[in-house]
């Protein structure tokens, strides 16, 4: 069944949105983003949600309001986005327009068995995004729209929003540091803040 | 000693936002409440704050995080009932030491007419102990700025959850 899903391949897609990142800091949802970000490489300016559920979104919003001179990307999954879902809501009023937040949508709550998650039935996740008033939000089905919502991330006028289909598979566990107090404290040495 | 005339008193809550600005508060996640109107609008009304409404409390505990991650200070107003809303989100502040100020209207204490706020609000303090959190309470609008120049401090020099429980005699019972 999985070999013949043409949906992204998680890590591939964490992959592309990192490469050439430049100044971007990344914010990871509980879960399975933050395993793919470690995949592709540890990094002082990645903050990994490692509890929290339904954080990541607001986490960015926050970062995002404090450094204006940066780009915030947050990668989360379906499952974390929709433990959170007032936060579309409160982002699309401020839309500070150095932030992107993207979601991996699996369909699924892959970090507890793969159960069945909203999006897999009829919940739009972009729908919601432009109805909170995200100008711009992309649904990603491909490479294509990949590569084009990687290079907005550097460069858009205003708060994006993408989700994108991945496959609902498992990729071995990659596991970053998990205390919080390191976690924080050199994220903020690394941009200043500290 | 005549006790000055209500005109001639500054505002408790004028005096709380004084204190926010000489603490350097950036940002300000808010859920509106009658007892945090005049603060709510204030902070609106400055341009170096961020006022930034929430559609629930516990989004403002992850708002905090990230501004400080961003090396700017924020503080949240809300109702008591709000802090129901925000227990599994204060393990964000708890597991990373992110200095956090929460401002607490109560409700359900003190001739509330609406019983549907009191379980809330009887357990707003235990609640928040539970969690970790520094809990102070304001019963006199004298004590009100300093008590929260004192929770600013301790958060951000220490690395600290803490709350300010306006009581809801100091609000007035009808709150909102």
């Amino acid at each position: 069944m999985i070999a013949k899903d043409r949906r992204l391949d998680r890590r591939a897609v964490m992959h592309t949105l990192l490469e050439n990142r430049g100044e971007l800091l990344l914010v990871t949802g509980l879960g399975s983003t933050t395993w793919d970000a470690a995949a592709v490489g540890d990094d002082d300016r990645n903050f990994y949600l490692w509890g929290a559920m339904g954080a990541a979104a607001m986490v960015g919003l926050g970062l995002a309001i404090a450094r204006t001179d940066r780009r915030v990307l947050v990668v989360t999954g379906d499952g974390e986005m929709l433990m959170g879902l007032g936060a579309p809501a409160t982002i699309g009023v401020q839309r500070p327009p150095n932030l992107a937040v993207a979601v991996f949508d699996n369909g699924h709550y892959g970090e507890t068995g793969m159960q069945a998650s909203p999006t897999a039935e009829n919940v739009e996740l972009v729908a919601i995004a432009r109805a909170c008033g995200f100008k711009e939000a992309f649904d990603i089905i491909d490479e294509l729209g990949l590569r084009d919502f990687a290079a907005r991330v550097h460069n858009a006028p205003t708060t994006l929003f993408a989700r994108i289909a991945i496959r609902a598979d498992e990729p071995p566990r990659v596991l970053p540091p998990r205390d919080g107090v390191l976690l924080k404290t050199r994220f903020r040495r690394a941009i200043g803040a500290e | 000693m005549r006790a000055p005339a209500a005109a001639e008193m500054p505002d408790w809550r004028d005096e709380i936002f004084a204190a926010l600005k000489a603490a350097e508060i950036g940002q300000i996640g808010y859920v509106p409440d009658a007892g945090h109107a005049r603060l709510i609008e204030l902070c609106r009304d400055d341009p170096e704050i961020r006022a930034v409404p929430l559609t629930t409390e516990e989004e403002g505990v992850a708002l905090a995080a990230g501004a400080w991650l961003g090396g700017q200070r924020a503080a949240l107003l809300m109702q008591s009932s709000g802090v129901g809303n925000c227990i599994n989100m204060l393990s964000l502040a708890k597991t990373c030491r992110f200095p956090l100020v929460m401002l607490v209207a109560m409700r359900g204490e003190w001739a509330e007419f609406n019983p549907w706020q009191v379980p809330m609000g009887s357990n707003t303090q235990a609640a928040l102990e539970l969690c970790h959190v520094l809990v102070y309470r304001v019963e006199r609008p004298e004590e009100a700025a300093e008590t929260v120049a004192a929770a600013l401090d301790i958060a951000f020099n220490g690395d600290l959850a803490t709350a300010v429980l306006l009581s809801q005699r100091l609000i007035g019972a009808n709150g909102g």
